[in-house]
């Protein structure tokens, strides 16, 4: 049976690429992938634990998670599509009417 | 009817609240009748009550009516609660009588007056909260009375507000109160701390059994009486009364000559119990009496403004009462009192009338002659002349008779002496001021002169009453030499005022102490003739020999001259210095400073907040770190 760390470690990778993709890249779309990335790689570390434990907590909370992806996703498409009609731009540092 | 006394202030109150808040909408006709009205009703139940009383036996308790009770904290309960006795008696009959006189003088004096409805409004509000003061049975009443007389005399000498010395001297009159009204609240206290309550009934119980030790007893009565000095008018608290002469003549003559002043008097007998267990304040208040009537005497010899003469009159007089009270003769000083009232405010009113004559001429130098165009207005002051300097058969005579020697045999030599030279003095000034206003050459102004008249019957019938009461008051109380049983004003007052030591003095020594009241009193009375009437150049030569004296007099001792650079000065300099360096350097410092500080840390938070979202994506993840890495770690 493969090893609880190396799901681990593979969790681990995706979510510093997520969230290396998000700090580096401007484009809104990119930035909302990388979001899923890390989602995902959360995901991975929760099957891997309840795999681990043999219980099903862990599984449940993945398909929470996944709803409520796919209906962040649903809702984040939208703004974006929104902010782009409105702005012509879907480059996040050009979208800064909100600083003080 | 007698059980109906608690309504005697409840009326005049009512009277006020409605004048004081409709009055302006009222015609004069209307507002003067209610305002008299009230207080005649006043008046009227007053004597009900009184006849009341003096049909029951004297041994009865005290009436006592209580409405509610109004501060409860503790084991202390103040009602709103009132008791009518044989002092509460004499009191009301004195304020509601001389009031309502007043009340009609004042219809005719202020005639054409803006504020003719305020006018009344203040005086029928005096007349409750000085009802109040003397039907109150308790302490803490009680001081609500004294504050609102206190308030109402601000009110009334400031009544010409537009004038500047009249507001000043409202104010004066005000803060010198406060200083003595300080005192008192702490006597107040005392007496609440040691006696549990404030009761006069407590308070004479706890005298009477020994529940009060000589030191606290003293320390109290001395407090108390440093707030009777204040509201009196005595050393060194006396300032205040002869600037209160700014006001209306009427209000002297209410308020600072027949009624409020007198009510530190009152406070002293009505708490005789307790002043009895202390020599050494009976001593103090009979020094500070006899030091106030001679002192206050020396300046009313030199004033040429009449009003001030008689205000420091005033003050003399009142120092008489205290002499009365401090050698334990609390009856004779409530005589005086009661005599008092009515020949001072007779002088006052008089006054008054010579005023409205002259166009408000105050200065006796611009005087003169009057006596023939005023003859009614001349007789009846005559009357109160007279009866002031203690002619035999007059009433000051009796009462002034009564407290001389009184303080004579309480072995108070040196009292008495002091007395006996303050009348002098009183006689002399009072002739001074009769001479120089009424009689010898016309020194009136022109302007003046054209429209001399005699005042109108609404102020002159008052006048005439009071100079019967003036000259009639005395025979309620005639010395023991005319004959055993003759003080019927001791013994009425027997019931709350014990007579104290019956005197011991021979048939002799009175009737000496009796002419020598009467030699002083006709020697005064002779030395203004001859200064004023024969021999003019007298005075004139006096002043210039002693020139220095005379100017100190003149100029008042310099009191307040004194008062303002000890005092007054420092307070006002040492005010503005904290205010300099306290209250806008580190006051407001602190203010603006905070209010600095929110915006300069908003400012630097500012540069935080960059809009882009990669920013904020960053300050997550470092979060995320930190709270990570303490977990771990």
């Amino acid at each position: 049976m493969i090893p609880t760390s190396w799901f681990l470690v593979l969790s681990g990778l995706l979510f510093v690429l997520g969230v290396v993709a998000f700090l580096v890249k401007k484009d809104l779309l990119i930035m909302f992938l990388a979001v899923e990335v890390m989602l995902n790689a959360a995901n991975l570390a929760f099957v891997a634990f309840a795999r681990r434990n043999g219980v099903l907590e862990g599984q449940v909370a993945v398909f929470f998670i996944i709803t409520v992806a796919a209906a962040e996703a649903a809702v984040g498409l939208a703004i974006i599509l929104l902010v782009f009609r409105r702005k012509k731009t879907v480059k996040a540092d050009d979208i800064s009417g909100l600083r003080g | 009817m007698t059980e109906l006394f608690w309504l005697i202030p409840l009326i005049p109150g009512a009277s006020a609240l409605l004048l004081l808040v409709f009055g302006s909408r009222l015609p004069r006709a209307v507002v003067s009748l209610q305002a008299c009205l009230a207080v005649l009703a006043s008046f009227l139940l007053s004597l009900f009550s009184f006849l009341g009383l003096s049909g029951a036996p004297a041994a009865e308790a005290p009436k006592v009516k209580v409405l509610f009770e109004w501060l409860v904290a503790g084991r202390v309960s103040a009602a709103l609660s009132f008791q009518f006795d044989a002092l509460a008696a004499v009191m009301t009959l004195v304020v509601t009588s001389v009031g309502f006189l007043i009340h009609v003088y004042s219809v005719g004096y202020m005639k054409d007056d803006r504020s003719y409805a305020r006018f009344f409004g203040f005086l029928n509000l005096f007349t409750f909260s000085m009802l109040l003061l003397v039907l109150a049975s308790n302490m803490i009443l009680l001081f609500v009375g004294w504050e609102g007389v206190g308030l109402c005399s601000y009110l009334l000498i400031g009544f010409w507000f537009e004038k500047p010395s009249a507001a000043a001297a409202g104010k004066k009159a005000f803060i010198v109160n406060r200083v003595g009204d300080a005192a008192f609240l702490l006597g107040i206290m005392f007496l609440i701390l040691k006696v549990g309550g404030t009761e006069f009934r407590d308070i004479e119980q706890a005298a009477l059994s020994g529940g009060l030790a000589a030191g606290t007893a003293t320390l109290i009565g001395l407090l108390l009486f440093a707030g009777a000095c204040g509201k009196s008018a005595q050393l060194p608290l006396y300032i205040w009364l002869p600037d209160a002469m700014e006001g209306p003549t009427p209000v002297s003559a209410l308020i600072h000559a027949a009624t409020m002043v007198t009510a530190g008097v009152y406070m002293v007998a009505r708490l005789n119990p307790l002043y009895s267990l202390s020599p050494a304040t009976l001593q103090t208040i009979a020094i500070v009496g006899a030091a106030t009537a001679v002192f206050a005497a020396t300046m009313a010899l030199v004033q040429n403004d009449i009003k001030r003469v008689l205000a420091y009159s005033t003050i003399s007089q009142l120092g008489f009462m205290f002499i009365g009270c401090g050698v334990g003769a609390y009856a004779a000083g409530i005589f005086h009192l009661f005599t008092h009232a009515f020949f001072k405010s007779l002088l006052f009113l008089a006054a008054g009338s010579v005023m409205h004559a002259l166009s408000g001429e105050l200065d006796m130098r611009k005087m003169g002659g009057l006596r023939k165009h005023l003859p009614l207005t001349y007789a009846t002051f005559l009357v109160g002349a007279i009866a002031i300097s203690g002619v035999p058969f007059f009433s000051g005579f009796f009462s002034k008779d009564a407290i001389l020697t009184r303080a004579f045999a309480g072995g108070q030599i040196v009292v008495w002496a002091l007395g006996l030279l303050a009348a002098v003095m009183t006689a002399f000034y009072m002739f001074r001021l009769l001479i120089r206003t009424f009689h010898g050459r016309e020194r009136l102004d022109p302007g003046a002169k054209a429209h001399l008249h005699e005042s109108p019957p609404v102020m002159t019938v008052p006048l005439v009453v009071l100079a019967f009461l003036s000259f009639g008051a005395g025979y309620l109380a005639l010395p023991a030499v005319f004959g055993r049983n003759l003080d019927r004003f001791s013994r009425f007052l027997e019931s709350v005022v014990p007579a104290g030591a019956e005197s011991h003095l021979g048939m002799g020594t009175e009737w000496l102490l009796i002419l020598a009241s009467t030699a002083v009193a006709l020697l005064g009375i002779s030395l203004a003739l001859l200064f004023y009437g024969r021999r003019p150049m007298i005075p004139e030569a006096l002043v210039r020999k002693f020139p220095r004296l005379y100017s100190l007099v003149a100029h008042k001792y310099y009191v307040d001259e004194a008062y303002g650079a000890l005092i007054v000065n420092p307070l006002l300099r040492g005010s503005e210095a904290v205010y300099r360096h306290f209250d806008l350097k580190i006051i407001d410092g602190a203010v603006n400073g905070a209010g600095r500080l929110a915006s300069l840390a908003g400012r630097g938070l500012n540069t935080l907040q960059t809009g882009r979202t990669r920013d904020y994506a960053l300050a997550i993840l470092a979060g995320l770190l930190i709270v990570l890495g303490v977990l771990v770690l």
